[in-house]
């Protein structure tokens, strides 16, 4: 019987160990899911003010701007751009007019500070994030452009 | 014409490899002993048209063949011939190519060094490898034909990603293949174990040593892939839990769980499940790992394929071979019972607990892995997982585990006690403590992480003498010498392994506490003091390669006037795809890694450079270094020397 009990004991412990051990699990992995974000879905608030996410897109041409290990650039979607900095050594095939992620968080006056900054290793690839960002820039001018489109003609037959 | 004749021949490995297959199988439920005899031959036959259509593809990259597309799209004539061969794995299709040869090696070496086994378990084990074969090849000609050509003849190839062109590449992908398709071998030890309905301690002595062959390949095959990382990609790092590094370390873990159950299994004839579903679910892993490397789901510097057809194919292909095996485990497991019984405490019961730590440590690396993948598959946005999750995780969970490590060996099967464990143990801990409170107290900085990482190393180490010390005692007469060549090589190999862990650990946790990294700009003459070394930037130096030109870089390192190393790290530009690329100089030391990689060249002159200190780094290698020795010494076992 005592054996039983002792038994029944060392099993409880070891499924509450594991009930702690899963939340803790779950929030760590929680609090660590870098989200991905374009230029325009940022400038329309939709990132997080506060902690680490990513942007992605092109790096504007003729906007990289180094001052010893300190770099500036803007990341575009075609549609809205965004100011990264930067400090640090970029990666190699980091170029001007080439697919370029960043991750880091969100400075004052909109200017991304990023802790990380990935263009991957390929001359002819394209960051998946990146291209989605593009995807999502170009699909959002075509819209605008759609509406300024059919504002024009509802205001043709208004005339 | 040649590269056709290596196609032709993978064509009749299919068919070869389909009545391997096959033969067996259908000798097994007719019950007609006939068939079996076609196992070994079919087996042979298949492997070695595996094996000459490779060959026939290398010897298109060996003479500059770019007729062939797989050759033109990987290759170049200004490659040097040793990358050239290795070309051959820097592609899907050559890769997928490579996948069935390194099973076809698997294979002869079952038909050479597994002729003892009973003639109707050999037959069902060579089917299962024979199926997986059929599968690999279907994949290959169906999808990923390497042998296809084009015409007009490009004059010359695209030459191999510049970021492949390095010692690393000739052997970092063969170790890995090893491994990885390594445990097909286990998974068919067990299919045919399920089939046979024999799993018993005799069953677990034959499997052992494959499994045991797989794991250390996997093992110096990760490991050279960090090292490789470590000093190619130029930013210092060893591990970046990629999704692809994830791929290859799940089987790793999981082999590790195996290698530990089989072992129970063995001496104890206990676990025999749960090995087998291990061993499943170890050769599940690999598959998945194909799956996510080749299939295009992910995208990093090891994946090529974009092709969905591919990835549906190796997904099928997953569905079958994991679904089939774990629907014939529900059937027959019940009849291959439970074992032995066993104490709570007990070298049993602590080996069990091992188990459920490293599948636990599988499974959160498995969720951080697949769970982008499935958001992203759900259109539900794009996210990552960052490192620190991982870090986390696998830390929290891997530390009780690398406690029970210590009293593991020490503790006696079937039952133990705790105060007898506690007595044999308690200096080992004290001086795991104390030392780990020394070493920081000499680096200069203690932090909980530095301090369980250090207590955990020396606990492991403080273990290994305690087990030696243990087993001495057991032996009552003779001297020191002679108690110490009784120890057989399995018990030495064991604790080898156990030890390359320790130093393993050691690495990592140095490293991730005390490393320095320093980004800074420096002009041609200058000096500069960097952690009190002495850095002269001499200047840039231009170099030409065989396929590249570079900027090299000079630097005279020194420490208090006395001369360190001159460090050479380059930018180099790869001329046939226009690429740039950064190569680290490393000035390596058994305590410190002097690191260091050019950033850019500065419009206002001069050079951003980035300047790491990286202490006992070596050790993260030579710790697996010495875990593969001390597989390879177990696998040396007299007992595994099969008898007629």
């Amino acid at each position: 019987m005592k054996s039983r009990h002792k038994r029944i004991a060392i099993i409880v412990a070891g499924i509450a160990l594991l009930a702690i051990a899963a939340t803790l699990l779950l929030q760590s992995f929680q609090s660590n899911l870098v989200f991905f974000f374009s230029p325009t879905e940022v400038s329309e608030g939709k990132a997080p003010t506060q902690g680490n996410f990513r942007i992605g897109g092109m790096v504007e041409v003729g906007s990289v701007k180094r001052q010893g290990t300190q770099v500036a650039f803007n990341i575009t979607d075609t549609a809205k751009t965004m100011s990264v900095v930067y400090t640090g050594i970029l990666p190699d095939l980091f170029k001007e007019g080439k697919g370029v992620v960043a991750q880091g968080k969100q400075g004052q006056n909109g200017v991304f500070i990023a802790d990380q900054v990935l263009a991957k290793h390929d001359e002819n690839y394209m960051p998946p994030e990146a291209a989605d960002a593009l995807e999502k820039g170009k699909r959002y001018n075509q819209s605008f452009e759609n509406k300024s489109a059919n504002n024009q003609s509802a205001q043709g037959e208004m005339q | 014409m040649i590269p056709d004749i290596g196609h032709y021949a993978l064509m009749l490995a299919l068919v070869v490899a389909l009545l391997q297959g096959v033969l067996p199988l259908a000798g097994l439920s007719k019950n007609n002993e006939k068939l079996f005899a076609f196992a070994t031959p079919m087996a042979r036959i298949q492997s070695l048209l595996v094996i000459f259509s490779f060959l026939i593809l290398d010897y298109a990259f060996y003479a500059n063949d770019f007729s062939v597309y797989y050759v033109a799209t990987t290759s170049n004539s200004n490659l040097p011939l040793i990358y050239r061969l290795a070309a051959i794995w820097g592609g899907h299709e050559g890769s997928m190519l490579f996948w069935v040869s390194i099973l076809a090696v698997w294979t002869l070496a079952v038909t050479f060094f597994a002729k003892k086994l009973p003639l109707r378990f050999r037959s069902s084990l060579l089917a299962v490898m024979g199926l997986i074969s059929v599968g690999f090849i279907l994949f290959i000609l169906f999808t990923s034909n390497p042998f296809e050509r084009i015409f007009p003849a490009p004059f010359d190839g695209r030459d191999l990603n510049p970021l492949l062109q390095d010692p690393g590449m000739v052997f970092h992908p063969p170790l890995l293949y090893m491994g990885y398709v390594g445990f097909s071998v286990a998974f068919a030890f067990a299919i045919a174990a399920l089939l046979d309905g024999r799993l018993d301690v005799t069953w677990a002595r034959w499997t052992r040593p494959w499994t045991t062959a797989a794991w250390v390949f996997l093992t110096l095959g990760i490991a050279l892939g960090s090292r490789w990382a470590y000093y190619e990609l130029g930013w210092g790092g060893w591990w970046f839990w990629d999704a692809v590094e994830n791929a290859s370390f799940m089987p790793w873990l999981i082999g590790t769980a195996l290698i530990h159950s089989l072992a129970v299994t063995e001496k104890r004839n206990a676990f025999k499940a749960w090995t087998v579903l291990l061993s499943i679910c170890a050769f599940s892993l690999s598959l998945l790992g194909t799956f996510l490397v080749r299939s295009g789901v992910l995208t990093s510097v090891h994946a090529f394929a974009t092709d969905p057809s591919r990835g549906l194919f190796i997904l099928l292909f997953l569905v079958i071979v994991i679904g089939g095996a774990l629907a014939l485990f529900a059937i027959r497991a019940p009849t291959v019972g439970l074992g032995e019984k066993f104490d709570l405490v007990s070298r049993e019961s602590l080996l069990l607990s091992n188990n459920v730590v490293l599948f636990t440590a599988t499974a959160s690396v498995l969720l951080g892995t697949l769970y982008p993948l499935l958001i992203d598959a759900m259109n539900m946005g794009k996210i990552s997982v960052g490192p620190p999750y991982f870090d986390t995780v696998f830390v929290a969970i891997m530390v009780p585990g690398i406690f029970l490590m210590g009293v593991g060996p020490i503790a006696n099967w079937q039952k133990a006690s705790i105060p007898d464990l506690a007595s044999k143990l308690k200096w080992a801990f004290a001086i795991s403590v104390v030392s780990a409170l020394l070493v920081p107290s000499v680096m200069g900085r203690l932090s909980p992480m530095i301090f369980v990482g250090l207590l955990m190393a020396f606990w492991v180490i403080s273990s290994v003498f305690v087990s030696i010390k243990t087993r001495l005692h057991a032996i009552p007469t003779g001297s020191l010498t002679q108690k110490l060549k009784t120890f057989g090589p399995a018990f030495n190999g064991m604790l080898l392994a156990h030890f390359g862990l320790a130093i393993f650990i050691i690495g990592v946790t140095m490293v991730k506490g005390y490393e320095r990294e320093h980004d800074i700009t420096m002009q041609s003459g200058e000096t500069k003091v960097i952690n009190g070394y002495d850095f002269r930037f001499e200047g840039i130096k231009p170099i030409r390669g065989p396929n590249y030109v570079a900027k090299q870089g000079q630097f005279y390192v020194s420490k208090e006037g006395s001369h360190v190393a001159l460090l050479t790290p380059e930018k180099r530009l790869y001329l046939v795809q226009n690429a740039v690329m950064t190569e680290a100089s490393i000035a390596i030391n058994p305590v410190r890694d002097i690191y260091i990689s050019l950033g850019e060249e500065l419009e206002e002159g001069g050079w951003s450079i980035r300047v790491y200190f990286k202490p006992f780094v070596q050790w993260i290698w030579l710790g697996c270094v010495l875990m593969g020795i001390g597989g390879i010494l177990t696998m040396t076992d007299k007992r595994y020397r099969l008898k007629q």
